[in-house]
């Protein structure tokens, strides 16, 4: 269960950004936390609500994607999807494959709030 | 009404009120990775090879270390640090052999981070050090998100746990410089694990790492291993660029605004 150590550094996240925009509250967190980050969406959630409590986050909306695995075959060059544990090139069914997307664990955007 | 939920926004003053979004894009392990950044540097200037060991609790992390000390004390200077939720056990198991040992006890933590090794430093004299092993948490989920700052990641399976693991637990499997398959002496009772099928679920990671078959009860077997040491320790000495193999995407590949 390291989901609430990660959402503790990203509600740190969220307060710098919030105080740096002068915002009085974070509306919306979006997030990409693909399928070979090593975090478990729904414990991402449950661990969110423990750490945004008291924060200027404390009534954000946490938005997830999770994206799928894309390779990208190095022998030929074959592109497409592959399974979580099977990162086999799609075309050829090689291992020798650079994983193009399934590892973000990124912080994409914020809704804020700010008092004119 | 406060300034905390909102309830201060009403009909009549909602426009003046702004709302905006902001475009973030960095990494959820920012803070972690800017520390481990740091140690990372530390260790380069006073070359010192770190080396992460991650496993299931009882895969034989720190047996293998004895035998690591009993084999190369003369020709490496060693140090490790010892991370467990509790006691002082591990760590007192490495003293016994001469050779430092700090004890990180994380309490309910099912992993090392950076900020943790990076206060495990302040008590190591790290100019007398070749190999500083970074001995994780018994888990095989958790450590694998976390850079510490080290060289490389070394992950052992021992095989009464099945050669089915690498496929089971990928991160993990997939964030390996190193495989070692410990306990390898158990071979001869169990006949349900292939080390040949244990190797092809870690290929089937897209991971290309060495898998060695080793027990610390056979020393004969244990060459590879110390091969493979050397050649890090001289690798990092000659000034090659040596990062644990699956960087944090977001720090490499997409920087901040």
């Amino acid at each position: 269960m390291h989901e609430l150590s990660v959402c503790q550094g990203l509600i740190r996240q969220v307060e710098r950004i919030a105080a740096e925009n002068a915002a009085t509250s974070v509306d919306r967190i979006v997030l990409k936390v693909g399928p070979l980050s090593g975090i478990e969406p729904e414990l991402l959630r449950h661990a969110f609500t423990i750490a945004r409590e008291g924060t200027v986050a404390a009534l954000a909306e946490l938005e997830l994607s999770q994206g799928s695995i894309k390779v990208r075959c190095r022998l030929c060059g074959g592109a497409g999807e592959a399974a979580v544990n099977r990162l086999l090139c799609p075309d050829c069914g090689e291992w020798q494959v650079d994983v193009t997307e399934g590892e973000e664990l990124l912080l994409l955007s914020l809704d804020l709030e700010t008092s004119l | 009404m406060c300034d905390t939920c909102g309830c201060n926004v009403t009909p009549g003053n909602a426009h003046l009120v702004d709302k905006k979004t902001v475009d973030v894009l960095t990494n959820l392990l920012q803070e972690n990775d800017h520390v481990a950044a740091h140690n990372r540097e530390h260790f380069e200037r006073h070359g010192v090879l770190a080396v992460n060991l991650m496993s299931s609790p009882g895969s034989g992390k720190t047996s293998l270390l004895e035998a690591t000390i009993e084999a190369l004390g003369n020709e490496l200077s060693m140090a490790v640090i010892e991370g467990d939720l509790e006691t002082e056990n591990d760590a007192e198991r490495i003293r016994a052999r001469g050779v430092p040992a700090v004890q990180i006890t994380t309490g309910q933590a099912c992993h090392l981070d950076a900020h943790m090794v990076h206060d495990a430093l302040h008590d190591m004299a790290l100019d007398d050090i070749d190999v500083l092993f970074i001995e994780n948490v018994g888990n095989l989920v958790c450590p694998a998100s976390f850079d510490l700052g080290h060289h490389a990641n070394v992950t052992l399976l021992s095989v009464t746990e099945g050669d089915d693991k690498p496929a089971k637990y990928p991160v993990m499997f997939r964030a390996a410089d190193l495989v070692l398959l410990s306990k390898s002496d158990f071979l001869e009772m169990i006949d349900d694990f292939d080390t040949n099928r244990a190797e092809r679920h870690v290929r089937e990671l897209a991971n290309a790492a060495p898998v060695l078959t080793l027990s610390v009860k056979r020393p004969d077997s244990l060459g590879p291993w110390f091969d493979w040491l050397r050649e890090s320790v001289i690798a990092l000495g000659e000034g090659r660029v040596m990062n644990p193999r699956v960087q944090p995407e977001g720090a490499t590949l997409h920087s901040g605004p």
